[in-house]
Order: C-alpha cells, then sequence, then structure tokens
C-alpha cells in the first residue's frame, strides 16, 4: 500500500530534475535579461517573454509535476488540459469585454 | 466599537414585528423539536448517526432536509413578496416598507439558489452517485461530511441575519459599486459575503470529493461510457463546480477587500472597476445555472427510460449533449449584462452562444421523447414531474432564447419578463427535477413508498401555481413593469399582479401537500414497505441494494458489463444470489471533526460580519487546528466482519423472496 | 493491506479497489483541488489584466517594481523547487534522513522568497504605495500576495510534515502527503511564472 502513491505518479529522477531545472534558469534568465538590458524593442520583447513563459510552464508540467499520458498519469493531464482551456475562454473573453467596455466609454 | 463586541450592539436587534413574530415562530418550533428529540432519547441517535456521519447517504438526507427547511424559509419571502406587490398597487404602500422589502428579494434569491436548490442537488447526488457506480462510499468521507457543515455554516449566517442586523438589501447578485461600503454600510452585504464564501468553498470541496469518486471508484468493469446517466451529468455539474466556484471565492474575496480594507476593486474612486465584478459574478453565476439543471436532466433521464421499461434512447448523445452544454456554458455569461454597453461584437458572440446551448438541450429533449415513442410509460408522480418539465421548461427555454436576442434583451432585461423566464427555467427545470428525484428515490432511502395521492396533488398544484404565479409576469414584463419594484401605481398591470399572488398561493398549497405527503407517508409507513429494494423494477445498480441500502452499500462490488447494469443482472440471473461466505469490508469511522469546524468556520463568519477580530481568529485557527488534528487520528475505519455481512445479506434476500 | 482483499473477481485495476487505494486518490483529489486553484488565480489575473493601467494618479508598475528583486526571489523559488525534488527522490528510496535534509533546504529558500516579497510590499506601503492607493495596486497587492500566501501555507505544511516524518518515518501515510505537497509547490513555481511574466516583466517593458 505504501508504494501506491509512488505508482500513480511517476516521480522522476535527478538527471530528470537537473534537466527541468537548467531549462528553466535559461528560459527565465533570459527574459529577465531582454527586460532589464532593454536591447530590443517593446514589441518583439512582449511576444518573447510570453512565447518563453509557456515554453517554461511546459517544462514544469513535464519536469516537476510529471504530467504525462501514461494509463496512470492521463486524469492528471486531461484534467489540466480542461483547465487550461477554461482559463483561456474566462481570462480571454473577460479580458475581451471590459477593454470593449472601456473603449465605449471613452 | 467595542473590541469584545465589534459593531454588535443592542440596536443588532430587530424591532420590525414581521421579523419579531417570525422569530418566536422559530423559535417555538426549535424548543418543540428539542423537546421531541430530548423526550424520546433520540439525542445520541442524532448525534451517533446523523450529524458525525460519514455515510453519503445520510448525508443526503441531510442536505435535503436543510433544502427542505431553506425552501420554507426562501418561499415565505416569496409568497411576502407576491402578496406585498399585490396589495401594493396604485400608490398604496402595501405592509413591507422597502428596506425590508430589499432584503427579502435578496435573501429569496440568496436562499433558493445557494441554499435549497444547491443542497438538493448535492444532496441526490450524494444519496445516488456512489450507489449508482458500484462504489461503497465516496473518495473521502470526512470530507463530504465536512462539505455538508460548511454548507449548513453558510445557511445559519443568511438566517442569523434575520435576527441580528440585517441582510443585503443588493440583489441576490450583489453588484458593487451598491454593495461597496460606501452604499452599503451595514451588515447586509458582509452576511451575504460570508455565507456565499463558506458554503462556495464546501461546495467545491464536494465537487473534486466527487470527481475522485467517479473517475477513480467505479465498479469493476465499468467503463466511463457504462456510467449510468444520473451520474455523469452529476459528473458534469462537478467539473462546472470545480471550474467556476473558484471564481466565485476570488470575486467575492475582491468585494471582501474592498469593504474591509479599503482596496479599490470595484469602487468609483480610486480607478476601480465596477464592470469586472458583474462580469466574475456571471462567469461564474452562468455554469452554477446549469450545476443546477444539468443534474435535473440527469434525473428525468433515469425516471423516463425506467418508466418506460426501456433502454435510454442515444444515451451516447446524452452523455455528450451534457459536455457541449458543459463546456458552451462558461462561454455566454455574458447574456446576463447585454446592456452594459460592451460593443456590439461583443454582445453578437455571446448572443449567437447562446442561442448555440439551446441546440444541445433540444437534443435531451427528443432523446426522451424517443425514449417513451412506443414505450408503455407508467403514470406514476416521478413520471408527472417529467411530463410537467418537459412542457414547462421547453416554454422557458425559448423564451431564454428571445432573451439571447441583444436586441430584444435592450428591451426586456431588468423587467419580470426575465424573471418570468428564470423561474420558468429553474423551476419547472431543477426544482421539478429534484422532487421528481425525490419522488423516486425515496423508498431506495427510507425503505417504505410515499403517499400516491398527495404527490400527485402535490405536483398539480406546483404545476398549476406555477403557470399562474409565472405567466403573468410575462405579460408584466411587456407591459414595461421592472424587477424589484416595492409599490406600483400603474392599474393596467393590477390584474396581473392579482393573478399572480394566486399562483403563489397555490404553489404554497403544493408545498403544504409535499410536508403532508411526508407525516402521512411516515405515519403509514409499515404498510407501504418496500422489502424488494427495487420498487419501480429499475435499471441501475442502486436497485441492487435493499431499502434502505445496506452501509457498506455492496457486500460484493459488482461487476458491470452495461449501461443498464442491474436490468443486465437481472437478465442473466446474477442478481439476488446468495453467497456462500463474504470478505470484511473496510469502512470509515464517524467524525466529529466535520461539525466541530463547521461551527467554528461559522463562528469566524460571524466575527467577521461583526468585526469581531479575536473570535474570527479563534474560529478560524481553531478550525485548521481541528483540520490538522483531524489529520493525523490514527482511528479513522474499521472492518465490518464477515458474519454480519452475511447476516445483513440473508435477511435482505429472505425479504426479496418474501416479496 | 492486500491480506484483507476482498474481491473475488480476479484480476481488475487495482485504481478501482476503493479503500486499498486511497493514497493515489488523494493525491489526484489535491491535483484537481490544484485545479480549482488555477481558476482561483485566472481571476485575480483577468482582475490584474483590466485593472493594471488604472493608477488613478499614482504609481504604475514601471515606477516601483525593482527587478533585481524580483529576480533573487524568483531564483530562490527556482532553487527550491529542485531541492523539493531532491526530497521527493529520497523519500521514494526511504532515506529519511537525505529527505529532511532536502527539506529544510527547500524551506529556507522558500523562506527567503517570503522574505522578499515582505521587503518588498513593506518597502511600497512605506512609501505610500499601499493596496489602498489605487486599483492597480489593490491588484498588484492581491495577485501576488495571494501567490505569497499560498507559499506561507507550504511552508507551514513542511513544517507539520517534517515533525511527521521525524516521528513516524517514511510511512505510506507521510510519502502520499509529500507527493501532494511536491505537487502544491510545483504548481505555485508555475503560478510564479506567470506573475514575473505578466505582472513585472511585461509591467517594467
Amino acid at each position: 500500500m505504501s508504494d501506491h502513491s509512488s505508482e500513480a505518479h511517476s516521480h522522476g529522477s535527478v538527471k530528470s530534475y537537473i534537466v527541468g531545472f537548467i531549462w528553466s534558469v535559461i528560459l527565465t534568465a533570459i527574459p529577465f535579461w531582454m527586460v532589464m538590458t532593454e536591447a530590443f524593442d517593446k514589441g518583439p520583447t512582449y511576444i518573447t517573454i510570453v512565447v518563453l513563459a509557456i515554453v517554461q510552464i511546459f517544462v514544469h508540467l513535464k519536469y516537476f509535476l510529471h504530467l504525462n499520458f501514461s494509463q496512470q498519469g492521463k486524469l492528471d493531464t486531461y484534467s489540466f488540459i480542461f483547465s487550461a482551456v477554461i482559463i483561456v475562454m474566462v481570462v480571454g473573453l473577460s479580458v475581451w469585454i471590459i477593454y470593449a467596455s472601456n473603449a465605449m466609454m471613452m | 466599537m467595542s473590541a469584545l463586541l465589534g459593531k454588535l450592539s443592542w440596536d443588532a436587534l430587530p424591532y420590525d414585528p414581521i421579523v419579531i413574530t417570525t422569530l418566536c415562530v422559530v423559535a417555538i418550533a426549535a424548543c418543540v423539536i428539542a423537546f421531541l428529540v430530548i423526550k424520546n432519547n433520540l439525542l445520541g441517535v442524532l448525534w451517533n448517526d446523523w450529524l458525525t456521519s460519514v455515510d453519503h447517504k445520510r448525508l443526503g438526507v441531510m442536505y435535503i432536509v436543510l433544502a427542505f427547511v431553506m425552501l420554507i424559509r426562501g418561499f415565505a419571502d416569496a409568497i411576502m413578496m407576491r402578496l406585498q406587490l399585490a396589495l401594493a398597487t396604485n400608490g398604496d404602500p402595501g405592509y413591507l416598507p422597502p428596506s425590508h422589502y430589499d432584503q427579502i428579494f435578496t435573501a429569496h434569491g440568496v436562499i433558493m439558489i445557494i441554499f435549497m436548490a444547491m443542497p438538493f442537488m448535492i444532496g441526490l447526488m450524494n444519496i445516488v452517485v456512489p450507489l449508482q457506480i458500484g462504489a461503497r462510499d465516496v473518495a473521502f468521507p470526512f470530507l463530504n461530511n465536512l462539505s455538508f457543515w460548511l454548507a449548513v455554516s453558510g445557511a445559519v449566517l443568511v438566517n442569523i441575519s434575520l435576527g441580528l442586523g440585517e441582510f443585503a438589501m443588493t440583489g441576490w447578485v450583489a453588484y458593487p459599486p451598491l454593495s461597496g461600503l460606501e452604499y452599503s454600510p451595514g451588515v447586509g452585504v458582509d452576511y451575504y459575503i460570508w455565507a456565499l464564501q463558506i458554503s462556495g468553498i464546501g461546495t467545491t470541496l464536494t465537487a473534486v470529493n466527487f470527481l475522485v469518486t467517479v473517475f477513480k471508484m467505479r465498479a469493476p468493469g465499468m467503463k466511463l461510457m457504462d456510467m449510468p446517466i444520473f451520474t455523469w451529468t452529476c459528473t458534469w455539474a462537478n467539473i462546472l463546480i470545480a471550474a467556476s466556484f473558484p471564481i466565485l471565492t476570488a470575486v467575492l474575496a475582491m468585494l471582501t477587500l474592498d469593504r474591509y480594507l479599503d482596496f479599490h476593486f470595484f469602487t468609483n474612486d480610486g480607478g476601480g472597476n465596477s464592470m469586472m465584478y458583474i462580469n466574475l459574478f456571471w462567469a461564474w453565476g452562468h455554469p452554477e445555472v446549469y450545476i443546477l439543471v444539468l443534474p435535473a436532466f440527469g434525473i428525468f433521464s433515469e425516471i423516463v427510460s425506467t418508466f418506460t421499461g426501456k433502454r435510454l434512447f442515444g444515451y451516447k448523445s446524452m452523455v455528450w449533449a451534457t459536455a457541449s452544454i458543459s463546456i458552451l456554458g462558461f462561454i455566454v455569461w455574458l447574456h446576463h449584462f447585454f446592456t452594459m454597453g460592451s460593443s456590439a461584437n461583443v454582445n453578437a458572440f455571446f448572443g449567437i452562444m447562446t442561442m448555440i446551448i439551446a441546440v444541445p438541450t433540444g437534443v435531451k429533449l427528443f432523446n426522451w421523447l424517443f425514449t417513451m415513442y412506443r414505450g408503455r410509460l407508467r403514470v406514476t408522480v416521478p413520471v408527472l414531474w417529467t411530463l410537467g418539465f418537459m412542457v414547462t421548461f421547453t416554454i422557458g427555454g425559448m423564451t431564454g432564447v428571445l432573451l439571447a436576442v441583444p436586441g430584444a434583451d435592450y428591451v426586456l432585461h431588468n423587467s419580470l419578463f426575465l424573471i418570468a423566464h428564470f423561474h420558468n427555467t429553474i423551476i419547472g427545470g431543477a426544482v421539478f427535477g429534484y422532487l421528481a428525484g425525490f419522488a423516486f428515490w425515496f423508498p431506495k432511502v427510507m425503505g417504505f413508498h410515499l403517499n400516491v395521492k398527495l404527490g400527485k396533488a402535490a405536483f398539480w398544484c406546483w404545476l398549476v401555481g406555477f403557470f399562474l404565479a409565472f405567466m403573468p409576469l410575462y405579460v408584466l414584463g411587456f407591459l414595461g413593469m421592472t424587477r424589484r419594484l416595492n409599490h406600483t401605481d400603474n392599474p393596467d398591470w393590477n390584474i396581473w399582479l392579482y393573478i399572480a399572488v394566486v399562483g403563489a398561493f397555490v404553489i404554497l398549497a403544493g408545498i403544504i401537500c409535499q410536508f403532508l405527503q411526508l407525516y402521512v407517508s411516515f405515519r403509514d409507513r409499515k404498510q407501504n414497505l418496500d422489502t424488494t429494494g427495487d420498487p419501480w423494477n429499475g435499471h441501475t445498480l442502486e436497485w441492487a441494494t435493499s431499502s434502505p441500502p445496506q452501509f457498506y452499500n455492496f457486500a460484493e462490488l459488482p461487476v458491470v458489463s452495461d449501461i443498464d447494469a442491474f436490468t443486465d443482472m437481472k437478465e442473466k440471473g446474477t442478481a439476488y444470489v446468495r453467497k456462500e461466505s463474504y470478505a470484511p469490508i473496510h469502512m470509515p469511522k464517524n467524525t466529529m471533526a466535520g461539525i466541530v469546524i463547521g461551527g467554528l468556520i461559522t463562528a469566524f463568519g460571524f466575527a467577521m460580519i461583526w468585526h469581531i477580530w479575536w473570535l474570527a481568529i479563534v474560529g478560524l485557527v481553531g478550525s485548521i487546528v481541528t483540520f490538522v488534528v483531524r489529520a493525523y487520528t490514527k482511528d479513522v475505519d474499521y472492518y465490518v466482519q464477515p458474519d454480519e455481512v452475511a447476516r445483513i445479506e440473508n435477511a435482505h434476500l429472505d425479504n426479496v423472496a418474501k416479496g | 493491506m492486500s491480506t484483507t482483499h476482498m474481491n473475488t473477481h480476479g484480476a481488475h485495476d487495482a485504481a478501482h479497489d476503493e479503500h486499498h487505494d486511497t493514497g493515489g486518490n488523494t493525491v489526484f483529489g489535491f491535483w484537481l483541488y490544484l485545479m480549482t486553484d488555477c481558476l482561483l488565480f485566472a481571476s485575480v489575473f483577468a482582475t490584474y489584466a483590466v485593472l493594471f493601467m488604472n493608477t488613478a494618479g499614482g504609481v504604475s508598475g514601471k515606477e516601483i517594481f525593482e527587478l533585481e528583486l524580483i529576480l533573487a526571489g524568483t531564483a530562490a523559488l527556482l532553487i527550491s523547487s529542485i531541492t523539493f525534488g531532491f526530497a521527493m527522490i529520497c523519500a521514494h528510496r526511504k532515506n529519511r534522513a537525505g529527505t529532511l535534509m532536502w527539506l529544510v533546504a527547500t524551506f529556507i529558500f522558500g523562506g527567503i522568497f517570503i522574505a522578499l516579497e515582505l521587503y518588498e510590499f513593506n518597502h511600497l506601503i512605506h512609501n505610500g504605495n499601499g493596496p489602498q492607493a489605487s486599483a492597480f495596486l489593490s491588484a498588484f497587492f492581491s495577485l501576488v500576495g495571494l501567490h505569497g500566501l499560498h507559499v506561507t501555507a507550504g511552508l507551514i505544511w513542511m513544517i507539520i510534515l517534517f515533525v511527521e516524518i521525524v516521528m513516524t518515518g517514511l510511512t505510506g501515510r507521510a510519502l502520499t502527503r509529500l507527493a501532494c505537497l511536491s505537487l502544491f509547490w510545483h504548481f505555485l513555481d508555475i503560478i510564479w511564472i506567470c506573475v514575473f511574466t505578466v505582472v513585472y516583466l511585461m509591467g517594467a517593458i
């Protein structure tokens, strides 16, 4: 019984944690560097940091939270995907609604 | 303001004769109940078998008791409003002053949605879902008990507001800036916030609990697409709860910060934007109506299938229709505030989405009709509710599609047309569904049948009363009467207001029949015992247990290979088979942690409302400590021994054999 | 517990054997709770996105964000993530001392993160830029504070688990709880990625 939790959730190895860590250090350092040095224009900076954030989220999901599509882990993954879809809809539509309302009041 | 009692003082006590009378009646009723409990030596039974129980069936019963108690409260509010509006015509002020009337319509909405409909739905789900999937209990029985007590805690706070202080005067949506400190300086909105917040957290926990139960604890062999349709609709409702209630939690927390710590989320000054409250409130509020109605759809499906003696038509399309309603339910919320003034594109998008969501709902109606087609429908009380629903809900749905047209909504918003529409869907959809489910599963839960005559009387009163009370509101909406009016001065409206109040009294007769039915059925229970456990020739696993079900549900977990698992067992002759021996059954022990935490959280909520900071800290820290202590309690489970299982099972099978 | 295995139907999915796989159920239930938490954060993010320009004549993000501080906090949180990962690996190898050591390390880095955040908040409030000053600051404090509150709750939970492991060792129950806390901790990292990107970096551009 004591091992059930470990079976239900793969827990990674030292190597996978280190790989994940290195990736996230890189993916954190680049956006901070871009913004702090102001080396690029606003537009490209925006796009880059958003893309890198999304990539980093995936890195964390894979290496730290161990989401996968195995028999044991797929429910976790599906529930995350579902939540992500709802979040995109709720946040996206909310922002659209309020910004459109603000525009009407200008 | 004293440190000991916060804002609480003698001024908090009511002076209104109506309120004082109500409180006296409640106090007398409470004394009578307490007296009866003590006289019949039921205190121990109440505490050991019910209040501390972790059994999903008993928690379900307690949820439904809570729903009925709150139905009385909410309906009293409703009939007072109708009476006021019937009396306060032609410039007459009526008998309810505006400040009291405003509290009543707010309390009516909050109570009916959060403390009547939700507990009723969750109660039925508690009782039925674990049985339908062949499980012995939910995944986290203690958490289930805790969720119940959090719901009670919220209900208690709403009821305390009747006697101490006031309730919100904002309408059940509590839009700022009206609900902000500037325009609602009293404790009314604080009661609203904490009652909703506490019960909402309980609801979220319930959803998590049942999702784990359904995904991880189905009987061997039961695939997801073998789950009974009621379980499926509850599962989608739970997914909606898990995805939408946190939005309510967040938006209420922000309103709390505005009111308590002078933040500027929704205030007029400091750059706040009250439109964001409206937006987030309905991002929860719209999924909420589907949370209420989807399980009702599931109940109707079970009933139609059972009483036609046929397999449900289009099981898969039913599941997928439920799924699409759930997802679409998340992208239609703006239709609650078309007139807020967002762009035409925004309104068009949400209007079209709203119309689309009617399609899967239509699919469901046709599935029920096709199930009945060429079936032999046994017209029982649950079937009456179902037929009443199909007519009523269709009307409500069509007026909804009408309101989904932004242009039409600009004319009809905030009018009684809207009031008629949502009562049409919530009463005709959700409440009829729960009452159908109540009649359907009552013999299963209690072990005896409900009186049929009074059941039919209740149904007809409800149905006729509903049409009398709400069809006039459609007309009044077209005549230009807006909602939440305290008194009117338009002779054209009078006749419709009079008809509506008659309707309210007919519904009252229905509710009285419902309670009489409970009393009469209980009195005559010895003659109406359900000995087989399968009174309706049911299709699903809950009917495979005795009535009331064994506390461990199933002596042996059933193996499932069909959607109508119990029909399948009966056909194959594997139902009611006597076993040589049984294995011990692992069961959770009852615990008082839930009720203790519920009490402490109630104290916390009460203290926050009245700014009694020391008590708030005691309540919050106390409940967290209780939770941690409970988490480290070792003595939480036990085994039912095989001889006891054999005794219970054999007694049941003997009963079945006797018929 | 396999001695009381009650199912006589032979081979079936272990997940269906209720009460015998409570560890797996607990971790899955906790994951679902985290999904509800995601929605909670999403609502606050949406509010921040709507309100961040409403400074009411007060300071904007660009004027008050000190990215060096945020970078230090982010580093602390990231390091605490990998130390927690190592604690989990030790726990699954039944290495109690290792688990406890890595938990202490995680606690220290988590504590550093919270200390930096408290310093930032204190500094802002001290300069008159508290959450009452404008809608932007209300949303900023609430969003960042909500994450901080979660991290604090995680730290308290860590202490409780630390005591449990010291007292009773790495039992099945402790492992299940450790797995939950691990999910919680890594989940908060993901929230933090969104916070530093949306709030601090985008605000400072």
